[in-house]
């Protein structure tokens, strides 16, 4: 297997890890703002889906979130299932340095064990073949 | 019981929907090899036209309709096995469901990023 289609992989993995958590950050923004529903009747929960709907925020966290989808679409159409959900964990990895590098967030020990465990599956998964099934449909 | 049973629900119709995914866009990807960037429009138009794709999004619309009702009820923390657990569940999917060659290198990466989600979302 050409080293390049494995770069390749990669990089479209962790470009949608990165438009995924944009997205949830922007989606949560956009709803903080928002404020919680606290008026069920329909007039009211008309006005915030307005609001929600009219929300900037809210829109750039969905197309985020189209770009995320579009990203995994691709990926699934020649890499494995279970090469690419394992690797999409760096996630959690990349938020917890970015809370603690960026915005000096308090990272507890148990989570760090947690990152330090998802960064050696992550690294272990990455050394495996890419695509175990040319031509072989399920 | 009723929260087991909203988790078991969460698990299988995401990781199924997951799983419905990945086969159409295998089969998507099977005709040619459409990895360059210039084929891409191409393999997204594809996907839509696929049947697997809209029996895809059906389960993952049940799977996150059942998290906001287990969200009614619980805190957001009795989630977080449902997420841990979806990893595992994904790859033993892909296993027998897609017919991928896990070997054991790959199970012992699956296995510590299970781990490593549980403890990251606990700690």
């Amino acid at each position: 297997m050409s080293a390049s289609l494995r770069a390749r992989t990669i990089a479209l993995i962790l470009l949608e890890v990165v438009f995924a958590s944009l997205g949830e950050l922007m989606l949560g923004i956009g709803m903080k703002r928002i404020g919680p529903v606290r008026n069920w009747a329909l007039p009211a929960l008309g006005l915030d889906f307005v609001r929600v709907i009219t929300s900037a925020t809210i829109w750039a966290g969905i197309f985020l979130l189209l770009l995320f989808f579009a990203c995994y679409l691709l990926v699934l159409s020649w890499a494995d299932f279970s090469y690419v959900k394992p690797i999409s964990a760096v996630g959690y990895g990349i938020i917890a340095i970015l809370g603690y590098v960026v915005l000096h967030e308090q990272v507890s020990p148990t989570r760090w064990v947690g990152v330090a465990c998802i960064s050696l599956g992550v690294a272990l998964t990455s050394q495996t073949e890419v695509n175990t099934t040319h031509g072989v449909l399920p | 019981m009723t929260t087991a049973v909203l988790l078991a629900i969460i698990v299988l119709s995401g990781t199924l929907g997951d799983l419905a995914i990945a086969r159409a866009m295998k089969r998507i990807g099977a005709a040619d090899d459409l990895t360059h960037p210039r084929h891409w429009p191409q393999v997204l138009a594809a996907a839509f036209r696929h049947p697997w794709f809209y029996i895809a999004v059906s389960l993952m619309t049940l799977s996150f309709f059942t998290l906001l009702a287990l969200l009614s009820r619980e805190a957001i923390s009795f989630a977080i096995p449902a997420t841990a657990i979806s990893y595992a569940a994904g790859v033993l999917g892909a296993r027998f469901l897609l017919g991928e060659r896990v070997t054991v290198k790959r199970w012992a990466g699956v296995m510590l990023v299970c781990l490593g989600v549980l403890l990251a979302s606990i700690g």
